[in-house]
């Protein structure tokens, strides 16, 4: 049975295996203190499986899992705490909102075995921290995204669980409400202080949340620590392309040139030679190379006297406006994503066909694995 | 006892069981994942494809003085089954079980899993998420399970023959009068009786249909939300 009063740090060890046990889904083991900790990877790295055997929805294959003292999983000793004794809180990225409850009943759900003055109490404390007080008799259908993600954390943690887990809950808000709704996450866990696992596959969510960063990848654990040591500098290609660069390249080392700490790569089939930070490598030896698409300047003509190192001739190939962005495919021989402002785009006349130069910093070049 | 009203009690009393029992059947052939789940289905199923005689026949025979459930009977209350009204009743449950389990299974089926995880990680156990999630959302499922077996029962002629004969404020129910009438050539009062048949036919299909296109929706919601 678990205790009632506990905070402590999730310690976890689970390796989950495909039903034939010739490969596994996850494989992992990682730490998450009280406050919250970002579970990033691609889609399909196993972010999901992992949330589900925390919660007892899943049954790893083997392994251990606990918070603080209490074991909830251990294959060992078989031990699996059933998913409505765990204490585990699971906001999934559905939400799953009782649609024939009131916002009130669904944020009362959870909450039994304690008399009809604390349930109110209780309801009344996390409605007004979660500014949903005044929605309290309406349905999920009539309420904001927004409001229903307030809703769905509200449920979650008027229970007292020891452990919350959140499956992208703010996809699809603006970064505004987003932020607030974060903030009013963070005040209540001050008092609580409870171990937070916040899945996303959106670098800007890191930035604005991160603490802690725990980077997934076919379901292994593949970097953890600050958001910018293990994002900024990624060490695998497709966490190179989750984490926001666009331009993940092939390219053979031509020479190294050591005193300088760079060494001079040709991209792919190309004839474009760029320069980037030296790495452990030898002549001939193919690499990769992560870049991100805002890193990528354009210019309208052959720019002189700037102090970056690579500038390659192209055309653009296609321009879409995407948001308040515009993004422009450029063929350099090897084909290039840029980010351009619209401005930018009225004030250099950029349209299909022209010739560009692209920009790049020595050290917007990352290697990756 | 006129044969309607006899016919509106039967099917009342058979629609109300199954509504007991269907729920628990319904309920696991939704959420088992047992392997052999079929063949339970297709038992269940089976009173859709069987002629109405072949099912009459060995509910007859089951019955019998001779019948396993007619020896039972007989020695709980002294009396036999066959040509009884809760004979009859026994038997349509049995004809009318598809009717009522299959709109229930597929609206179980139909409650989005993950209100499932929430109940169960906000500390329900499977009978309180039954009872404050399942339920509830299956509720146009619920309705149609009712007045589908209600509906069927009272249509019923083949089974009731067999089972129940034709014993006047018994077992003689509508469509028996009907068939009674047209074979003594009274062509008006069967008219009536067909007709009324129809009607109400049509209306509970009408009934169905509705509830399921949710046609009364916003009112249950108001309804709901007191």
């Amino acid at each position: 049975m678990v205790s009632e009063v506990t905070s402590g740090t999730l310690v976890a060890s689970i390796r989950k295996e495909r039903p034939d046990a010739a490969s596994f889904i996850l494989d992992v083991s990682f730490e998450a203190p009280p406050g919250i900790t970002i579970l990033f990877g691609p889609s399909g790295a196993g972010k999901s499986t992992l949330l589900d055997c925390l919660a007892g929805l899943a049954r790893p294959t083997t392994g251990a899992i606990a918070i603080g003292e209490n074991v909830l999983f251990d294959s060992a000793s078989y031990i699996d705490v059933s998913p409505q004794v765990r204490r585990v809180a699971y906001v999934f990225q559905s939400l799953a909102l009782f649609p024939h409850l009131t916002v009130e009943q669904n944020v009362a759900y959870g909450l039994r075995d304690i008399t009809q003055q604390d349930r109110r109490a209780r309801v009344e404390e996390i409605l007004q921290a979660f500014r949903i007080a005044r929605l309290r008799d309406r349905k999920p259908s009539q309420i904001s995204g927004g409001e229903k993600q307030r809703t769905a954390l509200a449920r979650s943690l008027v229970t007292r669980p020891q452990l919350l887990l959140l499956d992208e809950p703010l996809t699809g808000l603006d970064a505004e409400l987003k932020d607030a709704i974060v903030e009013d996450l963070r005040a209540w866990n001050i008092a609580k202080r409870i171990p937070i696992l916040y899945v996303t596959h959106s670098r800007e969510e890191v930035d604005a949340l991160g603490e802690r960063v725990i980077a997934i990848d076919n379901g292994r654990v593949v970097g953890h620590g600050a958001p910018m040591d293990v994002l900024d500098a990624p060490r695998r290609k497709r966490l190179a392309q989750a984490a926001g660069f666009e331009n993940v390249l092939t390219a053979t080392v031509l020479d190294l040139r050591e005193r300088d700490g760079v060494m001079r790569i040709r991209l792919g089939e190309s004839a474009c030679e760029i320069e980037v930070p030296l790495a452990h490598a030898s002549v001939g030896d193919l690499v990769q190379i992560a870049i991100r698409a805002g890193d990528v300047l354009l210019a309208s003509e052959r720019p002189r006297g700037l102090s970056a190192r690579n500038v390659l001739e192209g055309r653009i190939l296609s321009l879409e406006p995407r948001g308040t962005m515009c993004v422009a495919r450029v063929d350099c021989g090897v084909t290039f994503v840029a980010h351009v402002t619209p401005g930018a785009v009225r004030a250099l006349e950029l349209a299909v066909a022209k010739q560009v130069w692209l920009v790049l910093k020595t050290h917007s070049c990352h290697l990756v694995d | 006892m006129n044969s309607l009203s006899l016919s509106f009690e039967l099917a009342g009393c058979v629609a109300a069981i199954l509504l007991l029992i269907g729920m628990p059947v319904a309920y696991w052939l939704a959420f088992s994942n047992w392997r052999g789940k079929f063949l339970l289905e297709s038992v269940v199923a089976l009173p859709l494809v069987l002629p109405p005689t072949v099912l009459g026949f060995y509910a007859l025979l089951a019955m019998g003085p001779r019948g396993p459930l007619g020896k039972l009977w007989i020695a709980l209350f002294g009396h036999g089954l066959a040509f009884t009204f809760t004979g009859l009743v026994l038997a349509s449950v049995v004809y009318s079980f598809p009717f009522a389990v299959q709109p229930l299974m597929v609206s179980f089926e139909a409650v989005d899993r993950r209100l499932l995880d929430a109940s169960a990680l906000l500390g329900a156990g499977k009978w309180r998420t039954f009872r404050r999630i399942i339920l509830p959302l299956s509720l146009p499922g619920l309705v149609t399970a009712l007045v589908l077996s209600f509906a069927h029962t009272l249509g019923e002629f083949g089974v009731v023959l067999m089972v129940g004969g034709n014993l006047a404020g018994v077992t003689r129910t509508v469509s028996i009068d009907i068939y009674d009438r047209v074979q003594s050539l009274e062509y008006v009062a069967a008219n009536q009786l067909a007709l009324l048949l129809l009607a109400i036919a049509f209306a509970v299909l009408c009934l169905v249909y509705a509830v399921n296109r949710r046609v009364w929706a916003p009112a249950w919601t108001r309804w709901s939300a007191k």
